[in-house]
């Protein structure tokens, strides 16, 4: 498969939905490691007597895995192979859009589903071609509201 | 917590307060439990040479997350971060101060809400910018 291929193929994909409860445990252990100490994220009594009410997740945080590594959608993965065969099989993260519309509460429950909005073969200055992408992933809570979106921009490289 | 900080207190150009991390390899670990990056490239140093990097790497969703709580810790509360962006431009290496930085760019209204934007960006020892970003915040105003 060639790249414009692949990009004909997926560009506008919508991969299955993955729900996924932002429980509190897992806010502390994700503020810990940022090594964070907002109490808004740790400290039930103190969040509670906050504007949000209840804890909620740091920014970024939209429950656990927070990038959908071990559990990669099959159509992320249908990307990556194609992308592959296209002799592109080597995957850089090139960096993250996030947009908040609504805070996270420890307990929402989000509904996300990644959209492929972009596959685009490109050659550098220095003659070397690339594929750079675009992920879109759209979080929905237990209201129906659209609570963020996390544009993650994938830069993939040549190779054997 | 900083004290509340309001739209009319915040000039364009005006710097936001630096928060220094010095990110260790333990932490690195504790990041990828946490966020279920597990990629062996942040925490397996004959892994991440084997890949032609000298030594394992600062996750680039952990600098995102660090951006985070630097404009968090700054705009305080009543503050509201809209928007967060950031490219993984260079390596960053456990064991190094990784400064966190960001400066006001612009100030508006719009819809009634108090805007500012801002760059944001994280900075090796040798003050390369190793993550540049962007921010967008709404702040309270004194006005109400």
């Amino acid at each position: 498969m060639e790249a414009e291929e692949v990009k004909q193929k997926f560009a506008g994909m919508v991969g299955e939905p993955i729900v996924n409860v932002v429980e509190k445990g897992s806010i502390k252990r994700y503020a810990y490691a940022v090594e964070d100490p907002n109490p808004l994220y740790y400290d039930e009594e103190y969040a509670a007597r906050s504007r949000y009410g209840t804890v909620i997740a740091p920014p970024g945080f939209f429950g656990w895995p927070a990038k959908p590594g071990p559990m990669l959608p099959k159509l992320m993965l249908d990307l990556l192979n194609g992308l592959k065969e296209a002799g592109y099989p080597n995957l850089l993260d090139g960096g993250i859009e996030l947009e908040f519309m609504v805070p996270i509460r420890a307990g929402d429950v989000l509904v996300s589903s990644p959209k492929i909005m972009d596959v685009n073969e490109r050659t550098t200055k220095a003659g070397t071609k690339m594929v750079f992408g675009t992920i879109e992933t759209t979080y929905i809570n237990q209201n129906g509201d659209t609570v963020a979106k996390a544009r993650q921009n994938l830069i993939c490289l040549p190779g054997a | 917590m900083a004290k509340q900080i309001f739209y009319e207190d915040i000039e364009e150009g005006a710097e936001i307060p630096a928060l220094t991390k010095h990110i260790t390899r333990r932490q690195l670990v504790m990041w990828a439990g946490a966020s279920g990056d597990y990629y062996e490239l942040h925490y397996d140093k004959d892994f991440a040479q084997s890949t032609g990097v000298p030594d394992v790497l600062v996750h680039g969703r952990l600098k995102a997350a660090l951006l985070g709580q630097l404009i968090t810790d700054w705009i305080g509360e009543e503050g509201r971060l809209t928007k967060l962006s950031c490219s993984y431009r260079g390596m960053d290496l456990p064991g190094e101060d990784l400064l966190c930085k960001g400066k006001v760019t612009k100030k508006y209204v719009k819809d009634g809400e108090h805007y500012i934007e801002c760059e944001v960006w994280t900075q090796n020892p040798k003050g390369e910018r190793t993550t540049p970003g962007t921010a967008t915040i709404v702040l309270p105003s004194r006005g109400r």
